[in-house]
C-alpha cells in the first residue's frame, strides 16, 4: 500500500488514481490485477521490473530532454540543402500543417464514413486531386511510400498478365529497386534491368528490344528518372511493350506534372510516386505516402490491393456519402486469398497533399514547374563553372535534379561532401557506389527554397574544396 | 453508473461540397516563390528546358481556390471525423486508440526532425540516431528480443517484413522451394495470413478449440516438411490469453519452422510477459498501437520488428549502430531481405513514441497493461449485468486480458437488429462506430471493444449506458435504430451496391462527373 500511496495519477491515464483503481477492482470483485493475469503460466511471465528508463513526468523536463536529443542534430533550415532522390525539401505550406495537425485527423483511424464523413471525403478529393495531375480516373488510397506503390505495379502488371518478369530501368532509384526485389518476387522471381545511355542518361531502347519478350509483365521506369533526366521517348517505350502485350508502369514526381506531359499522355498504364514533397516535411524520410493510378477498368480496379475511396449517394437528397470500392479484393476482407496486403499506411500524408494540391491549383503547379526547370538549369550551368566538375553528367534535360561528376578534381564526393559541411552545406547524394560506371558522381536538388545566393553560395563552396 | 447521461449529441454537417464544386477560375491559394531574375534570364523560357513533346500545354485541371475556402473547407471536413483524442473510442477494439499526447506533435514539428533529410551526413544526424538506438533497447527489454528494425510504416508492413526474413532463413538453409507453409489461426489478424501469402507461402488457418485458440493437437497436426513457420496473435482479438503459446512455438521449431509473434494486443502484457519466454523468432510492436502515437487516419504508422540475434543479419539495412562514441548507419548488411521502404523508416513516428516512452517510463509502463485489463474486466462486466444479450463466447468463466470478442446474437434473434445497427446507432451519442470484427465473422454479430488505459471510469460508464439504451430501444423503436445514423455527419448510402459497380463507383471527382453525366 505504501507505494500506492506516494503514487500520482498519470496525465495519460485518468484510472490511475488510486481510489478509482481501487473502486474498478472492487466492482470486478478482485482484489489486483495479479488476480486476471495469474492464469498466465508461471514460466511465461517476467518476474523482474522492466530495466527502461524511470518516468519524465513533467511536461517541460520531457518537452526539454528531446528538444535537447533533436538539436544535437543539424537540420536543413540550419545548412543549405541539395540532397532529394524521393525525399525533397520543398517549401510546406501554413495550411497544409494547420490541417495536417487537427486532432480529428491526426487521431482517427478506420472509423466508417458516416462518423468519419470528413476523413472520406478528405481522401477521396485527394484522389481526385492527382487523377488530375496524372490525368487518370482511378487512384489509390496511399500506400507506404513510392517504393512500395512502383512495387505493386509490378505485382498487379504480373496478375493482370499471367506474367513472371519484369524489366526495370537501371535509372531508378536504387532503394525502390530493392523494395520492388524484394515486394514482387513471388509474383516476378525473374527482374532484368534495361541499362541507360551512358551519354544522355535515357532508356536505352536497344536494350529494351533486346530483353522484351513474350513473358515480360511490365516495363517500371521513371520520369524524371533518379538522375532528374526527362524521358522524351515514353510514348515509344510504351508502344513497344504494348505490342508483346505488357504493360509500362512510370514513377513520377507529382510536383513535375505542372510542367511535363503525365504519363498517361505517353502510354502508359500505371502511374506511380510519393506524395511528401506536396506538403508534408521531409521528417528524415519519414514524410512519405505512395500513390497508384490507374484507368478506370475493371482489370486494372480488380488487382488494387488498396483501399479505394469510393463517393455514392446517401438516403438524404443531394447529400454525398462514401464508402470501400470492391472491398472483397483487400485482405481485410479476403486475408491470404486477397490481392496482396493491406494495412495502416500513409493515410494522413495523402490529406495533407490534397491540401496542398488545392492551395496550388492548376496555376500554382506550372509556375513551380517552370521555377525548378530554370533554378536546375542555373545551377548545373554555375557549378559546371567550377574547375573539375562537370554538371549535368548526361546530355539530357534535367527537371529539378541533375548529376554533377567531379572526377576531374582527384576528389572523391564523399571527401568533397565532407569538406562542405564546413560552408554548412549538404552536398548532393554520393551515387559512386551505387552507379560506379558514372564515377566520382553526386546527385544534386535544387528545389524553389533556392535562390540564386544560395545556388552561388555552393558554386563558391565548391570551388574552395575543390581547391582548383 | 446510475447517473449517466446519455448526450444530446449531434456530429458538425455541413453538407461540404467536393472541393471541385468551389472551383472559380482564376481563384489562388498559394503563390510558389518565382526564381530570381537573374536565374530567368540565364535559364530563358521554361518550355525550351524540356525535351520536344514534353512540356504539358494544358496544366492540371486542379480546383482554383482562395486560401481561406481551402483553410475553412478542411476544417469542416476535420469536424466531419471523430477522431479518438475528440471522442470515447473504446469503439475500436484491436486498435488500442490512445490519447495521443499533443507535446508529441510539437516535438515532432521541430525542425530537428521535421527539417532532417534522410541522406544527411550521419554526424549531422546523432540526435536522431541515438533516439533510434535507444528507442530499439527499450523495446528488446520490453519484449526480449535482441535486435529490432524501425523501417515499417505500419503493423502489417512489420509482418511482412517477418515474412520476408522468414524467406531468407529457409533460402539459406536451402529448404525454400520445400518450406512454403505458414501456420496460423483464425482469430489471428488478417494481415498474418495475408502478408506471408504476398512473400510467397500457403497459409493453413486453424480455427479454434473451444478455449479460443487452436488445440495442441490441431497444430501438430498442421506442422510437416513443408512448414516454414507460425504466425499467430496472443491474445488473438477474443481478449483470451492462449497459455499453451510456447507448446504451439516448439512444436512448430520441431518441425523446422520459425515463430512470428504478432503483437498488435501487446497493451495488456507491457512488463508481464515477453515473447522471448515463450520462445519466439520474432515479433512486433504496432508503434501507433502500444506506444501512443496518432493513427493518422490509417498511417503513417510504425511497426517496430524484433528479432532473436540468429535473425538479425536478415533485417532490412541500414540498421543503427553505436560504436560507444558515435551512432552510425550500417549498409554493409550482405544477408539482408534489402529495403521494404526507402531510407530509414517513419521517423517522425519515432520521436513521438520516443517521447510517450519516457513519459510513461519504468513506473507506469506496467500500470499501462494493469489498468488496460482492469478497465475492460470492468466494462465486461457492466455490459453483461445491463444487458443480458450479450454473450462472449469461447472459454467460459475465463477472464479476458485487454478486449473480448462479444455477441449480439440473442439480440439479434429477438429483435432482428443486428450488430452493425448497433455500430451505426453508437455514432448518434457521440461514439465512434465500433470494431465489429475481422472477416470471416467466426462470432456471430460480433462486437470487439478496447478500453485501454486512456479511458476514465466515466467513459466505460458512458459506453455502456449507451450500449444499454440502444438495446432497450432494439425492442421499443427498432426502427430508429436500424435507419441510424441520425446525428451524424452523413447518413447510410441509398444502394452499397454503387461501390461493386464498375459503372457507377468512382475514386475520383472526374470519374464521378463522367458516370453521373453531370458537367
Amino acid at each position: 500500500m505504501e507505494e500506492k500511496e506516494k503514487r500520482r495519477a498519470h496525465p495519460y491515464i485518468p484510472n490511475s488514481v488510486p481510489e478509482i483503481k481501487e473502486e474498478l477492482l472492487k466492482e470486478i470483485g478482485i482484489e489486483s490485477a495479479e488476480d486476471i493475469f495469474g492464469q498466465i503460466p508461471e514460466h511465461l511471465r517476467l518476474k523482474r521490473p522492466l530495466n527502461i528508463p524511470k518516468a519524465i513526468t513533467s511536461e517541460y523536463e520531457l518537452k526539454k530532454h528531446v528538444t535537447d536529443l533533436l538539436s544535437k542534430n543539424k537540420n536543413c533550415e540550419e545548412y543549405l540543402n541539395f540532397l532529394g532522390g524521393g525525399c525533397w525539401q520543398h517549401y510546406v505550406p501554413a495550411v497544409c500543417k494547420t490541417i495536417m495537425e487537427r486532432d480529428e485527423f491526426l487521431s482517427a483511424y478506420v472509423g466508417e464514413a458516416f462518423a468519419d464523413h470528413g476523413k472520406f471525403q478528405a481522401q477521396f478529393e485527394y484522389a481526385s486531386c492527382i487523377g488530375e495531375l496524372v490525368d487518370m480516373d482511378m487512384v489509390n488510397t496511399p500506400t507506404y511510400d513510392w517504393a512500395m506503390a512502383c512495387a505493386t505495379t509490378v505485382r498487379m502488371a504480373s496478375r493482370m498478365t499471367g506474367r513472371g518478369k519484369a524489366l526495370v530501368a537501371e535509372s531508378i532509384s536504387p532503394e525502390r529497386l530493392s523494395c520492388i526485389k524484394n515486394y514482387a518476387w513471388s509474383a516476378t522471381p525473374d527482374i532484368e534491368m534495361v541499362k541507360y545511355d551512358p551519354k544522355t542518361g535515357l532508356l536505352d531502347i536497344d536494350d529494351l528490344k533486346s530483353k522484351l519478350s513474350d513473358d515480360v509483365c511490365v516495363l517500371y521506369m521513371e520520369n524524371p528518372n533518379f538522375f532528374g533526366v526527362i524521358e522524351s521517348r515514353g510514348q515509344e517505350i510504351a508502344d513497344l511493350l504494348h505490342s508483346k502485350g505488357a504493360l509500362l508502369s512510370v514513377g513520377v514526381d507529382p510536383l513535375s506534372l505542372g510542367v511535363l506531359e503525365p504519363p498517361a499522355h505517353y502510354g502508359a498504364d500505371f502511374a506511380c510516386g510519393d506524395v511528401q514533397p506536396m506538403g508534408i516535411p521531409m521528417s528524415y524520410g519519414g514524410g512519405l505516402g505512395g500513390f497508384i493510378a490507374t484507368p478506370d477498368e475493371p482489370k486494372f480496379v480488380a488487382e488494387y490491393p488498396s483501399l479505394l475511396f469510393g463517393i455514392a449517394e446517401t438516403v438524404e437528397d443531394g447529400e454525398y456519402g462514401f464508402g470501400e470500392v470492391l472491398y472483397e479484393r483487400t485482405s481485410y476482407a479476403s486475408r491470404d486469398k486477397a490481392k496482396d496486403f493491406l494495412g495502416t499506411m500513409a493515410q494522413l500524408h495523402g490529406i495533407v497533399a490534397g491540401v496542398y494540391m488545392a492551395l496550388m491549383g492548376p496555376q500554382g503547379m506550372k509556375e513551380l514547374g517552370e521555377g525548378l526547370l530554370q533554378r536546375a538549369s542555373y545551377a548545373a550551368k554555375k557549378l559546371s563553372s567550377v574547375k573539375g566538375v562537370k554538371a549535368p553528367l548526361f546530355d539530357s534535360y534535367h527537371f529539378k535534379e541533375f548529376t554533377v561528376n567531379f572526377d576531374g578534381t582527384k576528389k572523391t564526393v564523399a571527401e568533397i561532401n565532407k569538406a562542405l559541411l564546413d560552408h554548412k552545406i549538404f552536398g548532393g547524394k554520393d551515387l559512386s557506389k551505387d552507379f560506379p560506371k558514372m564515377g566520382q558522381s553526386a546527385l544534386f536538388c535544387v528545389t524553389e527554397l533556392h535562390s540564386k545566393e544560395d545556388i552561388d553560395m555552393l558554386a563558391d563552396a565548391l570551388a574552395s574544396v575543390v581547391g582548383m | 453508473m446510475e447517473d449517466v447521461k446519455l448526450r444530446n449529441f449531434h456530429q458538425a454537417h455541413w453538407n461540404e461540397p467536393i472541393i471541385f464544386e468551389l472551383s472559380v477560375p482564376g481563384r489562388r491559394g498559394l503563390i510558389p516563390p518565382a526564381p530570381d531574375e537573374e536565374i530567368k534570364k540565364e535559364a530563358g523560357d521554361a518550355k525550351n528546358l524540356v525535351p520536344k513533346g514534353m512540356f504539358r500545354e494544358q496544366p492540371p485541371a486542379l480546383p482554383e481556390l482562395d486560401q481561406k475556402r481551402v483553410l475553412a473547407h478542411y476544417i469542416h471536413l476535420a469536424q466531419e471525423t471523430l477522431g479518438a483524442n475528440l471522442c470515447n473510442d473504446i469503439s475500436q477494439g484491436t486498435c488500442t486508440m490512445k490519447y495521443n499526447p499533443r507535446i508529441n506533435e510539437e516535438l515532432a514539428a521541430h525542425p530537428g526532425i521535421a527539417s532532417l533529410h534522410p541522406w544527411q551526413d550521419v554526424d549531422t544526424v546523432q540526435g536522431i540516431l541515438q533516439m533510434y538506438y535507444e528507442f530499439e533497447e527499450i523495446l528488446k527489454e520490453i519484449s526480449g528480443m535482441d535486435k529490432f528494425s524501425l523501417h515499417p510504416q505500419g503493423g502489417a508492413h512489420a509482418v511482412y517484413t517477418a515474412a520476408s526474413i522468414m524467406r531468407a532463413y529457409h533460402r539459406d538453409r536451402g529448404e525454400l522451394d520445400k518450406r512454403r507453409e505458414i501456420i496460423s489461426a483464425a482469430f489471428t489478424h488478417p494481415c498474418d495470413h495475408a502478408a506471408p501469402a504476398t512473400a510467397g507461402f500457403r497459409l493453413i488457418i486453424l480455427p479454434p478449440s473451444e478455449n479460443g485458440y487452436p488445440s495442441i493437437e490441431a497444430v501438430k497436426a498442421a506442422v510437416s516438411e513443408r512448414t516454414a513457420g507460425m504466425f499467430i496473435t496472443n491474445p488473438e482479438d477474443t481478449g483470451i490469453y492462449n497459455t499453451e503459446i510456447d507448446q504451439f512455438v516448439k512444436i512448430v521449431h520441431d518441425a523446422g519452422g520459425l515463430c512470428f509473434y504478432d503483437q498488435a494486443n501487446a497493451n495488456v502484457l507491457l512488463g508481464i510477459a515477453r515473447a522471448r519466454e515463450a520462445g519466439f523468432d520474432m515479433c512486433h510492436f504496432n508503434i501507433h498501437k502500444t506506444f501512443g502515437t496518432p493513427h493518422g487516419c490509417s498511417g503513417p504508422g510504425l511497426g517496430a520488428l524484433g528479432v532473436r540475434d540468429y535473425l538479425a543479419k536478415y533485417l532490412p539495412f541500414p540498421t543503427v549502430e553505436y560504436d560507444g562514441e558515435k551512432y552510425y548507419l550500417d549498409f554493409d548488411r550482405p544477408e539482408s531481405v534489402g529495403k521494404i521502404r526507402q531510407f530509414q523508416g517513419p521517423a517522425g513516428v519515432l520521436v513521438r513514441a520516443y517521447a510517450w516512452i519516457r513519459a510513461i517510463g519504468q513506473e507506469y509502463l506496467k500500470e499501462v497493461s494493469e489498468i488496460s485489463t482492469i478497465n475492460h474486466n470492468y466494462l465486461q462486466k457492466k455490459l453483461q449485468e445491463l444487458i443480458p444479450e450479450i454473450d462472449v463466447p469461447y472459454a467460459p468463466g475465463r477472464r479476458r486480458l485487454e478486449e473480448a470478442r462479444y455477441c449480439w446474437q440473442k439480440l439479434f434473434e429477438a429483435t432482428g437488429i443486428s450488430t452493425t445497427d448497433i455500430m451505426r446507432r453508437v455514432g448518434d451519442f457521440g461514439l465512434q462506430h465500433y470494431w465489429t470484427s475481422h472477416h470471416p465473422w467466426v462470432v456471430p454479430e460480433p462486437m470487439t471493444l478496447e478500453p485501454c488505459e486512456s479511458y476514465g471510469k466515466e467513459d466505460l460508464d458512458e459506453y455502456a449506458a449507451v450500449l444499454k439504451h440502444i438495446r432497450d430501444e432494439a425492442y421499443s423503436d427498432p426502427e430508429v435504430v436500424k435507419n441510424a445514423p441520425h446525428k451524424c455527419a452523413s447518413h447510410k448510402l441509398a444502394d452499397e451496391s454503387a461501390l461493386d459497380d464498375p459503372k457507377r463507383w468512382a475514386t475520383t471527382w472526374r470519374a464521378y462527373v463522367k458516370k453521373r453525366g453531370r458537367t
